[in-house]
C-alpha cells in the first residue's frame, strides 16, 4: 500500500485529551459525586454543578466493523461524538442532556441489540479471552460460552439486585488470561503433554526445560533427534510447555475439563484482596453452549442472592458462612482436591479449633 | 484482498454456532455471520471456528512476524486448515496502544474501523485483556500496511513477549469523584517514556502496570499488573457533617451501623448523634466508607499513590499478589513523574540483571526474597510492606555474621555487586 519506508515511530499512547467528552475535558479532576439513576444510568455532578450522564451496555467483545461504525453512529447522535470502554468490556455512552437518556437507551437496546446494565450490585460483563476464534493454546472457547452464561444472567446484568458486584472471568487455558473474579471459570488438562519428537526440533530446548514449573522436564535424545522427556509423575499438567513449544501438546479434546472458582476480589474495599478458590471441577467442555457452567454459575449466584449482606462480595459472604456452609447451600461436592497443595497450602487450613457443628 | 478472491461462493456451514444466536445477551456470532456477507474471507473463519466447536479443537499455531524495527505488536497467526480455509492462511492480530482510560472519540474509533477493514478481516476486539485494542485478520503484507496506516494515522502498536505490555488505567479523573491521581496522565507518561520497551522486547519476561485512582482498583490491578499503581491519601479524610446528617435521615442510623461502621476494617469510624468522626490515622484507605457514604465522604486533600510490585496469574509458580512497595508517593508535578520513572528503571535494572529466563518479577521476588531485591534497588524495609514480620528464627544477619579467615571478605559479595562478565559494549 504504502511507498514510505516501515520505521519505528515511538509515538506512544494516543493523546487521550483529544478524545474527552466535552464535560469530562472541562471538569477533570473537579468531580462532586455520582448516582445510580438506574441499573446501567450513572450521572456524575461536577463541581462546577455540570452534569455528566453514562449508559452502560454490554458488548460481546470480539466486533466486526460494521459494529463498531453503529456504536459511532450513536454516539454522533447522542454524545457529541464521544465514547468510552470498560474494563470488562462494556460500552459507554457519555451524555450532556438529560432529555437524550430515553431516546439513546432505546436505540442501544433496539437498533444496536445490547443490553443496558452491569453497574452496582448486578452481574457485570464477563471479561474472557481470546479462545477458538484466535488464539493458538485455547482448550475451550469463552466468547461462546460467556455469551451462553450471560444469555441466562442477563436480568442480574440489568438489575440491581445482588448483595454487591459480580465481576465474572472466564479463560480458555490454565494460563489464565482472563484472570480472577468473583466467579472465574478456566479449562483443566488431566495428562501429560504428549511430545511429538519428530517436531522438538523447532524449539529451544534449554528454554523448555528451564520453563517447567515442577521441574519435570528432562533433554533427551529420542530416535536419535534432540527432544525431552516429561516425569509423569512430577508433571501437573499446567501447559506451561505448550506455551513455549507447540511440540507439547497439553490439550485433549476427549478429556480435558472445565472448573468454576469463586471468592476472587481485587478492591481493596472492607477487606484486602483475595486470590479465588476452587469451587467444581470436572464440569464438560460442551459446546455450543456448556450448559453444565451456566447451570453451576446460577447455583452460586442463586446462594449468594439468598445469603449475601449489603455490600458482602461474593468471597467475603463465603468467609463469613464458611466454606463448608458454601458447600451445603450450592450442593457442589468437597473433596479432597478442594485442600490446597500449593506453596499457600498450609496457611489454607484451617489452623484453629474453631468449627462450625 | 487476493486471499479473499479464492473464497467467493464457500457457502457458510456452522450449526452448532448458529445455536449461539439465541437468546437476549449480543451475540458475535450473529454480528460476524452478518459481516461474512460482504466479507467472504469471515465465512471461512467462522466455517473452522464451527469445526473447532464440532471437534474442541483448535487450528491455530503460531509464528513471528514483526513490523521492521519492531520486536512485537503483531500476534501471528497460521490456520492448520490452509488447505480447506486459504483465507486463513496467514490471519494475524495486530495490538494497538489503546487510548488510555478507553476514550474515544467517533473519528478515531471509525478510523480504527476503517484501517482494520482496509488491510485486514476488518474484525475489531475492544479490548484484549491487557487493555490494548486487537485487530484481527491480517496476511503479512497486511500487517505491514495496517501498521504503517496506523502509525501515519498517530496510533502505535506493540506489547507482546518479553516487553512492558500496554498500559491499562480506569476512568480517574476524567469522571470519577474518588480518583486520587491522574490516572490517564501517568498512564500515557509511563507508555511514552518507556515506549522502545513496548517496542521492543528486551526483558527476560513481560511487565504490566496497571494504574487505578483509588483502592477500588476498577483497573483489576492488583492481582493482574507486575506493577499496580493505585491512588490513596494520607492525612485527614473529607467529611461533610451535613451530607452525613442528610444520609442518615435518608436511611437510617442502623443503615450506618450496618453497612459504614461495622465494615470498617480498622474499625476508626464511628458515629455520635449524627456526626461522623474518623480516625484518619487508623485508615487503611480501603475505600469501603466512601462507596456507601459517597455524597458525604471524600478522599483527603494530600494525595498520591501507594505502588505495589509483583502480581501475575498463575503460571508458573501459582498465582502471586501485588504487596506493598513504596506505600505513599506524590505524583502530581513533572518532578514527581520523572521521580517515578527512575524507580521503574531501578526496579527493572534488578529484576533483568538477575531474573531468570520467563521469569516475573513476583515469581523472581518470591525466589530470592523479598528484602533481597529490596537491598538490590535500594529501598529500606518498611513495616507497612508486610502483613506481620517474619516467624522463622533462621536468620543471615549481616551484623552479627562471624569474621572470616583474615583477608577473606566479612560475607559473600551480593549477586548484584559482581563484576561484569566482560566488557561493556558502547552504542
Amino acid at each position: 500500500m504504502s511507498s514510505k519506508p516501515l520505521a519505528p515511530r515511538d509515538q506512544g499512547a494516543p493523546d487521550y485529551t483529544q478524545y474527552l467528552h466535552p464535560l469530562m475535558a472541562k471538569n477533570y479532576g473537579q468531580w462532586d459525586y455520582h448516582e445510580r439513576l438506574r441499573p446501567g444510568v450513572l450521572v456524575h455532578v461536577a463541581d462546577s454543578g455540570d452534569k455528566l450522564f453514562t449508559v452502560r451496555a454490554g458488548s460481546p467483545r470480539t466486533m466486526s466493523a460494521d459494529t463498531v461504525r453503529k456504536i459511532c453512529d450513536i454516539a454522533d447522535k447522542y454524545c457529541q461524538g464521544f465514547v468510552r470502554f470498560t474494563t470488562r468490556a462494556n460500552v459507554e455512552f457519555l451524555l450532556g442532556n438529560e432529555a437524550d437518556l430515553e431516546p439513546l437507551i432505546h436505540t442501544v437496546e433496539n437498533d444496536l441489540g445490547w443490553p443496558i446494565g452491569g453497574t452496582g450490585p448486578s452481574v457485570s460483563n464477563v471479561a474472557h479471552t481470546q479462545g477458538w476464534l484466535h488464539c493458538n493454546l485455547p482448550g475451550s472457547d469463552a466468547a461462546g460460552s460467556v455469551k451462553a452464561l450471560m444469555d441466562e444472567l442477563i436480568d442480574d446484568f440489568r438489575t440491581e439486585t445482588l448483595p454487591n458486584r459480580v465481576h465474572i472471568s472466564s479463560s480458555c487455558c490454565q494460563i489464565n488470561c482472563a484472570s480472577h473474579g468473583d466467579i472465574s471459570i478456566i479449562v483443566q488438562h488431566h495428562h501429560p503433554p504428549r511430545i511429538n519428537h519428530d517436531n522438538m526440533q523447532i524449539c529451544e530446548l534449554p528454554k523448555v526445560v528451564a520453563i517447567c514449573p515442577a521441574a519435570a522436564i528432562r533433554p533427551a535424545i529420542v530416535n536419535g533427534k534432540e527432544s525431552v522427556e516429561v516425569v509423569q509423575e512430577k508433571c501437573m499438567y499446567c501447559g506451561a510447555c505448550h506455551g513455549q513449544c507447540p511440540s507439547m501438546e497439553i490439550r485433549d479434546a476427549q478429556t480435558d475439563t472445565l472448573s468454576i472458582w469463586v471468592g476472587g476480589k481485587m478492591s481493596n474495599a472492607r477487606s484486602a484482596p483475595t486470590f479465588m478458590k476452587l469451587a467444581v471441577w470436572g464440569l464438560p467442555n460442551n459446546p455450543p453452549r456448556w450448559p453444565e457452567i451456566s447451570d453451576a454459575v446460577r447455583r452460586i449466584l442463586k446462594a449468594y442472592k439468598e445469603g449475601g449482606r449489603p455490600w458482602e462480595r461474593l468471597g467475603e459472604w463465603i468467609e463469613r458462612i464458611g466454606w463448608q456452609r458454601f458447600f451445603e447451600k450450592t450442593g457442589f461436592p468437597f473433596t479432597k482436591y478442594h485442600i490446597d497443595d500449593s506453596p499457600e497450602a498450609l496457611s489454607n487450613l484451617n489452623r484453629s479449633a474453631m468449627v462450625r457443628l | 484482498m487476493n486471499s479473499e478472491d479464492s473464497t467467493q461462493g464457500m457457502a457458510l456451514h456452522t450449526p452448532m454456532l448458529n445455536e449461539l444466536e439465541s437468546g437476549p445477551w449480543p451475540s458475535f456470532v450473529t454480528d460476524l455471520k452478518e459481516y461474512s456477507k460482504k466479507r467472504p474471507q469471515i465465512v471461512q473463519l467462522l466455517n473452522q471456528l464451527e469445526e473447532s466447536y464440532e471437534n474442541r479443537w483448535n487450528y491455530w499455531l503460531g509464528k513471528i512476524i514483526n513490523v521492521p524495527g519492531y520486536g512485537g505488536g503483531v500476534i501471528a497467526r497460521v490456520s492448520e486448515r490452509a488447505d480447506t480455509y486459504p483465507a486463513l492462511a496467514n490471519f494475524h492480530t495486530v495490538r494497538v496502544i489503546e487510548p488510555p482510560g478507553w476514550v474515544y472519540s467517533t473519528g478515531a474509533l471509525r478510523n480504527l474501523a476503517d484501517t482494520a477493514e482496509r488491510h485486514g478481516a476488518g474484525i475489531l476486539q475492544l479490548h484484549g485483556m491487557s487493555g490494548d485494542i486487537l485487530l484481527l485478520g491480517f496476511d503479512d503484507k497486511g500487517a505491514m500496511d495496517v501498521a504503517e496506516d496506523l502509525m501515519n494515522d498517530g496510533w502505535d502498536i506493540g506489547g507482546s513477549g518479553a516487553a512492558m505490555r500496554t498500559l491499562q488505567c480506569c476512568v480517574g479523573q476524567a469522571r470519577c469523584e474518588m480518583a486520587c491521581f491522574d490516572t490517564m496522565r501517568t498512564t500515557k507518561f509511563i507508555t511514552d517514556s518507556f515506549i522502545e520497551f513496548l517496542h521492543r522486547p528486551e526483558f527476560v519476561y513481560k511487565f504490566k502496570f496497571k494504574l487505578s485512582g483509588c483502592g477500588n482498583d476498577c483497573s483489576n490491578s492488583i492481582v493482574r499488573s507486575d506493577m499496580p499503581i493505585i491512588g490513596t491519601w494520607r492525612g485527614p479524610m473529607q467529611i461533610d457533617q451535613e451530607k452525613v446528617a442528610e444520609f442518615i435521615d435518608e436511611k437510617g442510623i442502623e443503615y450506618l451501623i450496618d453497612n459504614v461502621i461495622t465494615r470498617c476494617p480498622t474499625r476508626c469510624i464511628s458515629v455520635k448523634g449524627k456526626t461522623l468522626k474518623v480516625e484518619d490515622d487508623e485508615c487503611v484507605h480501603c475505600m469501603h466508607c466512601l462507596n456507601v457514604m459517597h455524597k458525604a465522604l471524600k478522599p483527603g486533600k494530600e494525595r498520591g499513590v501507594t505502588i505495589l510490585i509483583g502480581g501475575h496469574r498463575t503460571l508458573k509458580i501459582g498465582d502471586t499478589m501485588s504487596s506493598v512497595l513504596v506505600p505513599f508517593m506524590k505524583l502530581e508535578t513533572e518532578e514527581d513523574l520523572e521521580k517515578l520513572k527512575t524507580f521503574i528503571e531501578t526496579v527493572w535494572e534488578f529484576w533483568n540483571d538477575n531474573g531468570m529466563d520467563h521469569e516475573r518479577i513476583g515469581e523472581f521476588i518470591a525466589r530470592v526474597g523479598m528484602s533481597t531485591f529490596l537491598d538490590g534497588i535500594g529501598l529500606q524495609a518498611d513495616a507497612r510492606m508486610v502483613l506481620r514480620p517474619r516467624t522463622s528464627p533462621y536468620i543471615k544477619f549481616e551484623e552479627l555474621a562471624p569474621t572470616r579467615f583474615a583477608g577473606e571478605q566479612a560475607h559473600s559479595p551480593k549477586v548484584w555487586d559482581r563484576e561484569p562478565e566482560g566488557a561493556e559494549t558502547a552504542d
